[in-house]
């Protein structure tokens, strides 16, 4: 039983070192990039993948101490559904500024992207 | 006939289970009275919200659908590893960031919206926009010298899955 | 064992916050300071998360949850005021 209770604390301990690194990593590098493209990577992958590997430590640690829990599930999925669509949002929000003035790839079939499109 | 009123009673069954799940989630408690109440919800919700969601969306092959979950989870951890050694040890000046096109062989908008939340979570690439018609998606890579490999790993990788999944 | 770790996670979450406060200020765009709210809201669940160990206490898994809900919205509803000019049309 205290093996159990051992290896859970390690497993804990181990998850919330990972995931405050990856959090640290992914505001390092929202810091460090120098283009507004390039700093979109950092926290929407690392930041999400932080912040959930702190919840899975908060769910294992809930569940060696008796009063099990599942409800961090809740909050990591969220985290993990919506962080493309606002890092999507973002970068439609850099392509607005640089109407005109960018150097993108035509799509295929002559066609515009949706964000310069006339409404 | 039966059928029909199934649809109307249940225009949307996952969205149905999904409520329930949530709802004992939130109470974080499984027992007969959050059930029943899930389930009130469950069948209220999507009734009031069918005039905004027509369609239901089809899912051909729901045990794919599990595998490619799993795929995409662990490519996230990979990724994330990759993406973090790159932030940190690679000069700015060192990058490559690009641009990808990639042509679209999806057609609903469920399995598009699966695939741009993919490419957002996975291997240093940000999906950044939709063509206006639907059928290219605009994707920028973090470093990527050869953006084609890029749009042939995504194809081939995530999309050709879905493809099975939705189509 | 788990003190230690938990004490040293929250050193580096702070100064996560701290580094994107700095984004928040520096600019130079708009965008950019969309994101660097979108980073320090994650940072601060994770913070939520965090103080609720430290604490011994389930109470703040509400707050954390309204929080990566009212987040997300403010950050759409910011993006979509700089694209259109206006939230809800």
């Amino acid at each position: 039983m205290t093996d159990i209770l051992f290896l859970a604390e390690i497993l804990v301990a181990v998850l919330l070192i990972i995931g405050a690194a990856f959090t640290l990593i992914g505001s390092y590098g929202l810091l460090k990039l120098d283009q507004p493209m390039k700093r979109l990577h950092a926290p929407t992958k690392a930041s999400t993948l932080g912040v959930g590997s702190l919840l899975l430590a908060a769910m294992i640690h809930a569940f060696a101490t008796g009063d099990g829990s599942l409800h961090e599930m809740l909050v990591m999925a969220f985290l993990f559904v919506t962080a493309p669509i606002s890092g999507n949002f973002i970068a439609k929000v850099h392509l607005h500024r640089q109407r005109g003035g960018a150097e993108l790839p035509a799509p295929p079939e002559e066609e515009t992207w949706a964000t310069y499109a006339e409404k | 006939m039966a059928l029909q009123m199934t649809r109307r009673l249940l225009p949307h069954p996952l969205l149905t289970t999904l409520l329930i799940v949530v709802w004992c989630l939130l109470i974080n408690d499984i027992t007969l009275g959050t059930m029943v109440f899930g389930a009130i919800l469950g069948l209220l919700i999507p009734m009031a919200t069918r005039a905004y969601w027509p369609d239901r969306p089809r899912i051909r092959n729901p045990l794919r659908l599990v595998s490619y979950l799993g795929l995409v989870i662990w490519d996230i951890i990979v990724a994330n590893v990759q993406v973090a050694m790159i932030v940190l040890f690679k000069r700015n000046a060192d990058m490559a960031p690009n641009w990808v096109v990639i042509p679209l062989e999806l057609r609903t908008p469920e399995a598009i919206t699966m695939l741009a939340g993919t490419i957002t979570l996975t291997p240093g690439t940000v999906s950044a926009d939709l063509s206006a018609d639907g059928r290219a998606l605009l994707v920028h890579a973090l470093d990527a010298p050869d953006p084609d490999a890029v749009r042939d790993d995504i194809k081939s990788r995530y999309e050709r899955r879905l493809k099975e999944i939705f189509e | 064992m788990i003190d230690t770790a938990l004490y040293i996670a929250t050193g580096a979450v702070g100064l996560a916050q701290i580094l994107a406060m700095i984004r928040l200020v520096i600019g130079p765009h708009t965008g950019d300071r969309i994101l660097a709210l979108d980073t320090m809201v994650i940072n601060a669940i994770g913070l939520i998360i965090l103080l609720g160990l430290i604490w011994g206490t389930q109470i703040y898994f509400e707050s954390a949850l309204i929080f990566a809900m009212l987040g997300f919205v403010s950050t759409v509803a910011l993006a979509r005021f700089v694209l259109r000019g206006d939230i809800i049309e």
